[in-house]
Order: C-alpha cells, then sequence, then structure tokens
C-alpha cells in the first residue's frame, strides 16, 4: 500500500491533517506527520521528512503532501537524499494539503498505484466548495 | 592553509550572530522576518554539531554542516543552503587542503545545487543576485593567476555589487514575490546572508595568510 507524508511548517497543521485523512483510509496504510522542527518551532526540516519517508515506504511508494513554500523546497531535497531506486517512488503532489492528503488517503486504502495516488490528490485541485 | 573547518564555520557563525537583526528586519520588509532568526539557528547548530563530533576533512565537515542545515534553518534557506554545502562536499571529496581551484569548484557546485533546487535564475532578487557575480569574478581573478586572497576579495565585491543590485529589481521568487513591484527599493536578505558569508570567510582566509 502506499504510504504517505504530510509536510508542514508547523507541527499541529501536519498531524490534523493525518487525522482528518487516516479517518478515511485503510488501518493498514501508513501516514506520517513530518511537521515544523524536531523542537517544535515552525519550519521544515528536510531530514525529518527523509525519516517520515522511509518509514511510510512499504514497497509500494510514497505520496507526499505539502504545504506552503519551503515545504516543497525541503521535501525535493529529502527525495534527494533518497537512493536513485528508491527516489523513483515517491512523489510531491501538486495538490491543497488536506483535500488533496483526504484523496491520495481514499486512493490508496483501495490498493491502487503511487501514479493513481497522485492523481487522486490532484482531483483535488478541480474541486469547487461552493 | 593551516586553519580548520571548525575555525571557518566559526568564522561564519559569527558574522551572522552579529548580522542576525541586520537579516531578519531585511526579511520583515519583503518576507516574513525570520531569516536572521533562521540563519543563525542553523550555523550554531552547525557549530555545535561540529564541536561534538569532530571532522577531520573538508568534504565530512561540509557534509554535516549541509545535514545540519538542512534539518535546523527552517525556512526556504534550509534546503537552499543545505543543498548548497552538500554540493560544495562532493566537489570536495578526496582534497585534505582547499586551493583557490577547490574553492571554485565548490563554489560553482553550492550555485548548481541552490539554482536546481530554486529554480532561480539571474535577476529574480535571490540568493543568485550576489552569488553569480561572486563566482564570475573569482574565476576571473584565478584566470589572470592572481592569489587566493585577491579571488576572494573581489568575489566578496562582486556580491556586494549584487546585492545593491537586488535593491533595483521586484522578486519573482519565494515570499517576496507577492509583493511584485513593492519589493523594489529593498534589498534581498538571501543574498545579503550570501554576502555576510563570504566576508566572514574571507577575512579569516585573510587573517591566517
Amino acid at each position: 500500500m502506499v504510504g504517505m507524508v504530510i509536510v508542514s511548517h508547523s507541527r499541529k497543521l501536519a498531524e490534523g491533517v493525518k487525522e482528518i485523512s487516516g479517518q478515511m483510509a485503510d488501518r493498514q496504510m501508513k501516514i506520517i506527520a513530518a511537521g515544523g522542527l524536531e523542537g517544535g518551532e515552525i519550519g521544515t526540516d528536510a531530514i525529518r521528512i527523509l525519516k517520515a519517508i522511509v518509514n511510510a515506504d512499504t514497497g509500494s511508494g510514497v505520496i507526499i503532501l505539502a504545504d506552503l513554500g519551503s515545504s516543497i523546497l525541503s521535501s525535493q531535497t529529502a527525495i534527494d537524499l533518497l537512493d536513485d531506486e528508491k527516489k523513483k517512488k515517491v512523489k510531491i503532489a501538486d495538490a491543497p494539503i488536506v483535500e488533496g492528503a483526504v484523496g491520495a488517503a481514499i486512493e490508496a486504502s483501495i490498493g491502487s498505484s503511487l501514479e493513481e495516488v497522485i492523481a487522486a490528490a490532484e482531483e483535488a485541485n478541480e474541486f469547487q466548495k461552493l | 592553509m593551516n586553519g580548520s573547518f571548525l575555525d571557518a564555520i566559526g568564522a561564519v557563525t559569527e558574522a551572522i550572530e552579529n548580522n542576525k537583526e541586520f537579516l531578519t528586519d531585511l526579511d520583515r520588509e519583503i518576507g516574513d522576518a525570520d531569516h536572521g532568526i533562521n540563519m543563525s539557528r542553523g550555523f550554531r547548530s552547525a557549530m555545535a554539531k561540529l564541536k561534538a563530533e569532530p571532522v577531520d576533512d573538508l568534504s565530512s565537515g561540509l557534509k554535516k554542516t549541509a545535514m545540519t542545515l538542512l534539518s535546523t534553518v527552517g525556512g526556504a534557506s534550509g534546503p537552499l543552503y543545505g543543498t548548497a554545502f552538500l554540493r560544495g562536499a562532493k566537489a570536495a571529496e578526496g582534497k585534505t587542503t582547499i586551493d583557490k581551484e577547490l574553492a571554485a569548484q565548490i563554489l560553482r557546485a553550492a550555485i548548481d545545487g541552490i539554482e536546481e533546487r530554486g529554480k532561480a535564475v539571474p535577476g529574480d532578487k535571490t540568493m543568485i543576485d550576489a552569488l553569480e557575480p561572486a563566482y564570475d569574478a573569482f574565476s576571473n581573478r584565478m584566470k589572470e593567476e592572481k592569489p587566493f586572497l585577491d579571488c576572494l576579495k573581489a568575489a566578496c565585491d562582486a556580491a556586494g555589487k549584487g546585492v545593491e543590485y537586488t535593491k533595483t529589481i521586484s522578486a519573482r521568487k519565494g515570499r517576496a514575490s507577492y509583493l511584485g513591484e513593492r519589493s523594489i527599493g529593498h534589498q534581498d536578505p538571501g543574498a545579503t546572508s550570501v554576502v555576510i558569508i563570504l566576508r566572514a570567510l574571507t577575512e579569516y582566509y585573510q587573517k591566517l595568510s
């Protein structure tokens, strides 16, 4: 099953997105929050994200949902630090973090491939709330 | 060169500390008011790490610094400076002493890493506007067979001019890009920290020679 890493500047926000998307997910699915810095300060930490990716990967790949700015840069740096074989199985979704994570959790939970999970997360770009 | 990597990073850390408020103030004008705080946290952590786990070569020193910056800076400058130091570590692999040729290779690799990561080009009002002219000035002096210190000083001057140039353009990357033309008149905090670091390393080298 595809795993998911939630990257946010805020530890609480990442935990919250994990909580919401976890409600929709299969219990087997690994969803790991990698928000904030080690000491809880606001920020992103590429090494923390790297560890989360490794923990979320059960062999089927990992999708990353990220919030703003350095969340993307730190996620890309974390992917760069993986070996070439693993790199191919980790992708950042170009999607809003909450809606994207929920879509990805549902898709991953039915055993879809990483590409399908990414597509499901990115469908959130089309959602209209009103 | 008789200096140590720890002392060189120590000089950088001190310079960042001395400019912590200044960098944060610059970032308050056009960003999220954390550049000085973030850089200070990153380099102080790197110093602590290097003191606790001494390194005996340049490449592992650069790598250790990179990994610490990646996990402690917090803002976009974390992955950007982290990637720069990582690429520098790769360029320095197997080398025991630094000379101007190696310094140029490290600088080039670091700049390529930042450009790849941040997708910035000259004129975007970023670190690149200080780094690219610094590299050009350094390598031009090197081609003229000038001593290492002259190359470093030329790089600092060019980077300083690059910072002045960032005042005249509007930001196309990062938080400041939301301000568009309103960012004109303000110097870029990232380009400024580049100059602070280059000057600290140059002064450190000057003291040794």
